[in-house]
């Protein structure tokens, strides 16, 4: 069964376009959704949060259209934003009252715990908390009210490292159940590159690969070579290429490079920069 | 028991974790019918993706190392003879060509390698 299933999702903004968008993320798994700032990967979650409508296209929860189970499956999904919020005035146990109302499974206990976890101070209003605290605040929230879908938008960025890396244990902690399932969008692909099984790299609004990471990480690597030899190639097999004074680096797919070229591994930051240069 | 992952070897992930805990298996560190940690688990703890978790397990699981127990997890498979001996075999084999390699990169004679090879039997008696 897939947690989420977009099938030919487009969205127009004038100059921006969310082009024929698909998408699959099985239950029990964790996708990232990567690409540059201004690619579509907010939008895209923003349609699937049914925060705006589409144009066109579908986007199935667990199998169902999404408009249609949202009501239902709003209480098994956990949001966070790239941004937090909350008022400002309030501080963590007045959050937790109006959640408590907000959310039929909400549990108090589990949102404590994860306060005390992430050294949050109950007594300080959301003003005074900083961007990090912000973030836990919001991750805690989206954890309490018994989610098995969790979607998070570039939660991770502007955060320390070591905030990113309690977060991601937390992110680890969460897929122990094989139920359930998370997608992460970010630019910071070191984090995902740890806890992702699927990569869907989105650019101008088109999704350019989404498949199993470590299966992209057999098929694509990194060839640094002289110009003339780079033109030797089979230039379908040559996905983007970053020229040098003194040589180029390229994305290439490693089955259908001759042997004796040497080819290293491509890191998702290389495949970001690589495809996005590669592809007029 | 340790599994280390190494980012800068050339070897993916997956099969760092079968070599590893191969070479636990077939030196008697991991015994038959132990269990091993959930997928799920050894993913969280080696940071790692759960489908390359999985991919190690299945290869395990198909080369006859692993069962598994439908809802009880894991399990060192019961070891069968021939199979440990072929295993030896292969590690054995996959040595003697790096071994030739680099003999033809020194530029040594076949004589001189079987010499070489000779002695270090005789110094290890066997």
């Amino acid at each position: 069964m897939n947690a989420i299933e977009i099938r030919d999702l487009c969205k127009s903004y004038g100059d921006f376009q969310l082009d024929h968008i698909r998408l699959s993320l099985p239950e029990g798994c964790v996708m990232g959704l990567i690409g540059e700032n201004g690619a579509g990967k907010s939008t895209t979650i923003h349609l699937l949060l049914d925060l705006i409508r589409a144009d066109s296209g579908e986007i199935l929860l667990y199998g169902q259209p999404h408009t249609r189970v949202f009501p239902a499956l709003k209480e098994e999904i956990g949001v966070v934003l790239d941004e937090a919020c909350f008022p400002e005035t309030l501080n963590v146990r007045e959050i937790n009252s109006i959640m408590r109302t907000a959310f039929r499974n909400w549990s108090s206990e589990t949102f404590f715990g994860y306060v005390g976890r992430f050294h949050l101070p109950e007594k300080k209003t959301v003003k005074a908390y900083s961007r990090g605290m912000k973030m836990k605040l919001s991750i805690a929230v989206a954890l309490s009210h018994g989610a098995r879908l969790l979607i998070l938008d570039e939660a991770t960025s502007g955060l320390d490292p070591v905030v990113r890396d309690e977060l991601l244990d937390l992110f680890f902690e969460f897929v122990q159940d094989e139920r359930h399932s998370i997608l992460i969008s970010s630019h910071i692909t070191s984090d995902l590159e740890k806890i992702c099984d699927y990569v869907a790299f989105i650019h101008h609004g088109r999704i350019l690969i989404s498949e199993e990471r470590d299966i992209l990480e057999e098929r694509l690597g990194i060839v640094k070579c002289a110009r003339e030899q780079l033109r030797e190639l089979d230039q379908t097999a040559v996905l983007g290429v970053r020229e040098s004074a003194f040589g180029v680096e390229a994305l290439v797919e490693r089955g259908r490079i001759p042997a004796g070229l040497q080819i290293e591994r491509a890191s998702l930051d290389d495949m970001i920069v690589l495809l996005s240069k590669g592809v007029k | 028991m340790n599994i280390i992952i190494s980012n800068a070897s050339g070897q993916p992930i997956y099969e760092q974790i079968c070599t590893q805990l191969k070479q636990m298996i077939l030196s008697g560190e991991l015994k038959e019918g132990d269990l091993l940690p959930s997928m799920r688990v050894l993913a969280k703890e080696l940071r790692i993706s759960v489908i390359t978790t999985k991919r190690a397990y299945e290869e395990l699981e198909r080369e006859g190392f692993l069962v598994t127990a439908a809802g009880k997890g894991c399990f060192v498979a019961s070891m069968n003879r021939e199979l440990v001996r072929e295993e030896h075999l292969r590690r054995i084999e996959e040595h003697f060509s790096e071994a030739v390699r680099l003999a033809r990169g020194a530029g040594l004679q076949r004589g001189e390698l079987i010499e070489i090879l000779e002695t270090i039997c005789e110094g290890e008696a066997l």
